[in-house]
């Protein structure tokens, strides 16, 4: 489904990847090593050189909206734009519906943003990302201030999402989620990007 | 005309505030009559140039000639846009942006009141064009650098906001339309506030010249509101200008922030 050939930028060596569907793979290393900057670059975050497409379709042959809203971004600190939770979301209606799948209130659209708890936040951000239904999930470290019933449920989302054909890219430190959701790993040192066994 | 001309007496009498003031600052250590004293001399030095520029341009009448004062007025006010930025964007960026925003909104407004509504013989009488200039260029170089200063730091400061919006698919224009519009607001503030307090805590300080000058309190007035609305319509298009040039440079066609064109940190 995505499939990456070449793909380089400052801090980040020529890599190739295939992604098929239903599939998750983890990204590791150390911190610094170009983790987020290898999925930024491959939402179009940043400018980077190589040949992208999705479902055979080029990157560059389709607005930069229309590819981040296909293979979706979701960065390790969330941003916010307005006061309200509920004015993040297009569809309100359908927040409200999956909210309680991540252990949140429907409630939840109509506090402030200031009073998120770090996991509300995570869960919320993750939520606006899931009701675009991206083709490629590109996940950095979406459970990493979850305790451990938040990140079973959000693990529970991301494997139905899997079951429905989308695919996951996903940073974390978790070995043992790594072994729950991923079928192969990647590991990125210093810029250069190594296949992993499971 | 029947205004009382001064002589360099007077003016040295007025003088001796400022040389009281800068004793003051001694005496209370405050440390501030070096400063006092050198913008003083500055402002002496500037202001009799200026006149002299001034005469020989009245009498030379050269539209070349004025084309080049005004064009060097712009670019001074260009360096001074640039120098109120706390951050900078790289390379020409820095200087050309509020210089190229301020000479189209500037030069706009003041040919336009000088040949619709002032209609001096020839239009560009020096006489007219210059002061003209002065006081636009004057208001919306304070508006262009608040605005670029808001818009510059905006951008770093929103960030992780802009580029969450940027991520989930929206376009640029609407990722940066909250900090466009704070950045407008803040460049027009000014103005807006100067109009509402005019005429009731203040006599503006033009219209005080003309009434010192012998003017009719009402042709004073009628002057002071025209060139209110050309300050207001030339700080608004010079705002407009700058912040959405500005905000396309910090962004790019692949709907990117690009913060990467920013100076990291310039002082």
């Amino acid at each position: 489904m995505l499939v990456i050939r070449g793909l380089t930028r400052a801090g980040l060596e020529p890599f190739d990847f295939d992604l098929a569907d239903g599939e998750c793979v983890s990204v590791r290393g150390p911190s610094g090593g170009g983790k987020t900057t290898l999925l930024r670059a491959i939402a179009d975050l940043d400018p980077s050189a190589g040949d992208l497409s999705l479902d055979g379709v080029a990157r560059e042959a389709m607005p930069a909206t229309q590819w981040r809203r296909a293979v979706c971004y979701l960065a390790a600190e969330a941003g916010w734009w307005e006061d309200r939770v509920g004015a993040h979301f297009s569809d309100v209606q359908a927040a409200r519906e999956l909210l309680p799948d991540l252990g949140l209130a429907e409630e939840a659209l109509d506090w402030p943003v200031s009073r998120l708890s770090t996991g509300e936040r995570q869960r919320l951000a993750l939520a606006r990302l899931l009701l675009i239904a991206p083709r490629v999930l590109l996940l950095d470290e979406p459970t990493s201030g979850l305790d451990p019933d938040s990140t079973e449920l959000v693990e529970m989302l991301l494997r139905t999402r899997l079951e429905s054909g989308a695919g996951i890219l996903m940073v974390t430190h978790d070995r043992d989620q790594e072994r729950r959701l991923a079928t192969r790993g990647l590991r990125v040192t210093d810029g250069r990007v190594a296949g992993e066994a499971p | 005309m029947n205004f009382i001309a001064l002589s360099p007496v007077d003016i040295a009498i007025a003088a001796t505030l400022l040389i009281l003031n800068a004793a003051l600052s001694i005496f209370l250590r405050l440390r501030l009559e070096k400063q006092m004293l050198v913008a003083a001399a500055r402002m002496v030095v500037q202001l009799l140039l200026m006149g002299l520029v001034l005469k020989t341009l009245f009498n030379l009448n050269s539209a070349l000639l004025t084309s080049l004062i005004a064009l060097l007025m712009m670019l001074f006010a260009g360096r001074e846009v640039m120098a109120r930025q706390k951050r900078r964007l790289k390379g020409w960026w820095s200087y050309g942006l509020g210089t190229t925003s301020m000479v189209f909104a500037c030069a706009l407004v003041t040919i336009f009141a000088l040949t619709t509504q002032i209609r001096p013989d020839p239009w560009y009488d020096a006489r007219f064009a210059l002061p003209m200039l002065g006081m636009i260029l004057g208001n919306t170089m304070t508006g262009v650098a608040l605005g670029i200063d808001r818009l510059l730091t905006g951008a770093a400061a929103e960030r992780t906001a802009i580029e969450a919006r940027l991520a989930l698919g929206h376009p640029r224009e609407e990722a940066f339309g909250g900090v466009i519009r704070e950045a407008m607001r803040t460049g027009l503030i000014p103005t807006v506030n100067a109009m509402s307090a005019i005429g009731l805590v203040s006599i503006p300080g033009m219209m005080t010249g003309q009434i010192l000058a012998g003017i009719e309190p009402m042709e004073a007035v009628k002057y002071q509101l025209l060139i209110m609305f050309l300050i207001a319509g030339g700080t608004g298009f010079g705002v407009l200008g700058a912040v959405l040039v500005g905000a396309w440079r910090l962004t790019d066609s692949r709907h990117r922030l690009r913060l990467d064109r920013l100076r990291a940190g310039a002082e």
